[in-house]
């Protein structure tokens, strides 16, 4: 958001250091997994962090940068996972294939339920969105061919780690630099303020339906990606139910709304927990609840409202080290 | 020639008829106010200009070209610029960002660099705190924040609603004296105001709007000198 006029100087050499770290991480953890220090079991939940990862980052684009309160994320992750899993099923289509269409098909719903349901505001559209979401999973519980209430079995393991961790990092990306272009900006006046950012030209509608619809493109193929790694998917609301879109929209704003580090790590943390509360797993509600009233008592923009962790930041950082460090050795500090 | 002409302008709120057969036009260069009590249609007027309210019978053309069917961010493209009542800037936004997003239409990197540099001319408090979060300036450096915003699209007819308003006298002097510097440098501006006093010294022209008409009009000397308005205005 901080540089318009001036381009960044140094974004080559930091798009590299950003390369080499996602590369090194990744080998990191295929090194271990090899290993088997990193066992199947760590390998699953860290690709569901992944695939969270991507949910979380999409609703922020709607709900933080945009302003537009959704509660039917989990929706498009409905329509993802079942429309590619039946394509794989049924159809025996190749996996990639299926990822991409039922990317597009969700984000084609997307535009259908934005242009009318984003005229709505505030309240009103987090109603709407939310009957959105029940009309979809109520529709998906009365198919049979799909497996109806019972949940579509039987289907083929295709995701990979390694496929959710690329998938993860360019939505990442992707919708990083979708929000410091000027596209971005666009979104981020109609949040702070509709009537000026329609008085300076920016066409709110457009603007709104494209974060929806950017938003359900990503979902649509994490909802693929999730279902083709846990061979199953139901119908229950905590699924792809409100339940669902609530636990997204949790993370979400327990990160910070607006902020995509903090959807990173609040992804990571609430995937984590559960799996290492899973003693006592039905609690996690419970303790969900406990952390958000805790949060909004005391952190109200989340862990990280408003932060980016950025390159500028980094070379502050590291500025500041030096000095300081320099004035050690001078003996001045 | 008129820059931009309303004709027979009629405005509905649900059932209240807010705009009443407002007729009113802007000549290049000028600056024209329209004074008036509250609730006497002086805001819907702009509105209904930059399509934000639709209207319901009437006429607007802007440099010749009617625009009826025009949707509001494309009236904006045509020169056509409002700063919002209220101010409306993006709170969390630095006041650099807020400028950024006033030149949002544009592609012509070069030119608006210049305009930056002379909305910062104008306003050198702006200047001082570019990056500051825009929510955290005091009223008046948010009221220069929206007027540089909406310079910053170059408009050829610039509309201001009540940009006095909650300001402290000295600061509302400030204001306008750049407005005038601003028309000066070639913007046409329409002004909204209840300070009729301040207004009026700095137009050419004015209306005076009662319950959706226009009531009087002419001059903006002869108007500050009428002895009607002088009562009911002006407080002499």
């Amino acid at each position: 958001m901080n540089r318009m006029n001036e381009p960044r100087k140094l974004d080559g050499k930091w798009n590299i250091v950003v390369l080499l770290l996602v590369v090194v991480v990744y080998g990191v953890i295929q090194l271990l997994a090899a290993k088997e220090i990193l066992l199947p079991y760590h390998l699953q939940v860290m690709g569901l962090i992944c695939i969270n990862i991507m949910l979380v980052v999409s609703l922020n684009l709607i709900n933080g940068f945009t302003g537009q309160f959704s509660l039917g994320h989990a929706s498009f992750l409905a329509i993802g996972a079942y429309l590619s899993a039946a394509l794989t099923v049924f159809l025996g289509m190749n996996f990639y294939l299926a990822l991409i269409i039922s990317g597009l098909a969700s984000g084609f719903v997307g535009i259908l339920i934005g242009l009318p349901a984003l005229r709505l505001r505030g309240d009103y559209l987090a109603i709407a969105t939310l009957g959105f979401g029940e009309i979809i999973r109520v529709v998906i519980l009365n198919i049979p061919a799909v497996g109806g209430p019972r949940g579509f079995t039987g289907i083929p393991r295709y995701t990979t780690f390694g496929l959710t961790y690329i998938l993860a990092v360019v939505t990442v990306l992707g919708i990083k630099n979708f929000v410091n272009s000027a596209h971005g900006r666009a979104c981020v006046s109609i949040r702070e303020d509709e009537i000026a950012a329609g008085s300076l030209g920016i066409n709110i509608i457009y603007y709104k339906v494209a974060a929806f619809a950017i938003g359900a493109m990503v979902a649509g193929v994490a909802g693929a990606l999730f279902s083709h790694y846990m061979q199953y998917i139901s119908p229950g609301t905590n699924q792809i139910g409100f339940l669902r879109s609530i636990d997204i929209l949790i993370m979400v704003v327990l990160g910070g709304l607006g902020s995509l580090t903090g959807s990173v790590v609040s992804a990571i943390l609430l995937t984590l927990l559960p799996e290492l509360l899973r003693g006592f797993a039905q609690y996690r509600m419970i303790v969900y609840s406990i952390i958000l009233i805790v949060m909004m008592l005391f952190m109200p923009s989340g862990l990280l409202g408003g932060f980016e962790l950025s390159f500028e930041f980094l070379e502050n950082l590291i500025g500041k080290f030096k000095i300081r460090k320099r004035g050690v050795s001078d003996g001045t500090s | 020639m008129a820059i931009l002409e309303v004709r027979d302008l009629h405005v509905y709120y649900g059932m209240i008829h807010a705009l009443k057969g407002v007729s009113f036009h802007i000549k290049q260069g000028e600056i024209v106010t329209l004074i008036g009590a509250n609730g006497a249609g002086k805001s819907t007027t702009l509105r209904a200009i930059s399509g934000l309210t639709p209207k319901s019978q009437g006429e607007i053309v802007f440099k010749g070209k009617s625009l009826d069917k025009i949707p509001a961010h494309k009236i904006v493209e045509l020169g056509l610029n409002q700063v919002p009542e209220g101010r409306r800037v993006f709170p969390q936004l630095s006041v650099e960002d807020n400028l950024a997003l006033g030149a949002y239409l544009r592609k012509d990197t070069e030119e608006i660099r210049k305009d930056l540099k002379q909305v910062y001319d104008l306003f050198p408090r702006l200047w001082e705190r570019k990056k500051q979060q825009s929510g955290s300036l005091s009223g008046g450096e948010q009221q220069m924040l929206a007027m540089g915003r909406g310079l910053m699209g170059r408009p050829e007819l610039l509309l201001l609603d009540e940009p006095s308003m909650g300001l402290a006298p000295l600061l509302v002097r400030e204001i306008f004296n750049v407005i005038k510097e601003i028309n000066e440098q070639g913007t046409t501006i329409l002004l909204v105001e209840q300070n009729a006093n301040l207004s009026l010294d700095i137009s050419s022209r004015a209306y005076v709007f009662e319950t959706g008409k226009v009531a009087l009009q002419g001059d903006a000397r002869e108007l500050a000198a009428d002895p009607r308005i002088q009562e009911a205005y002006l407080g002499v």
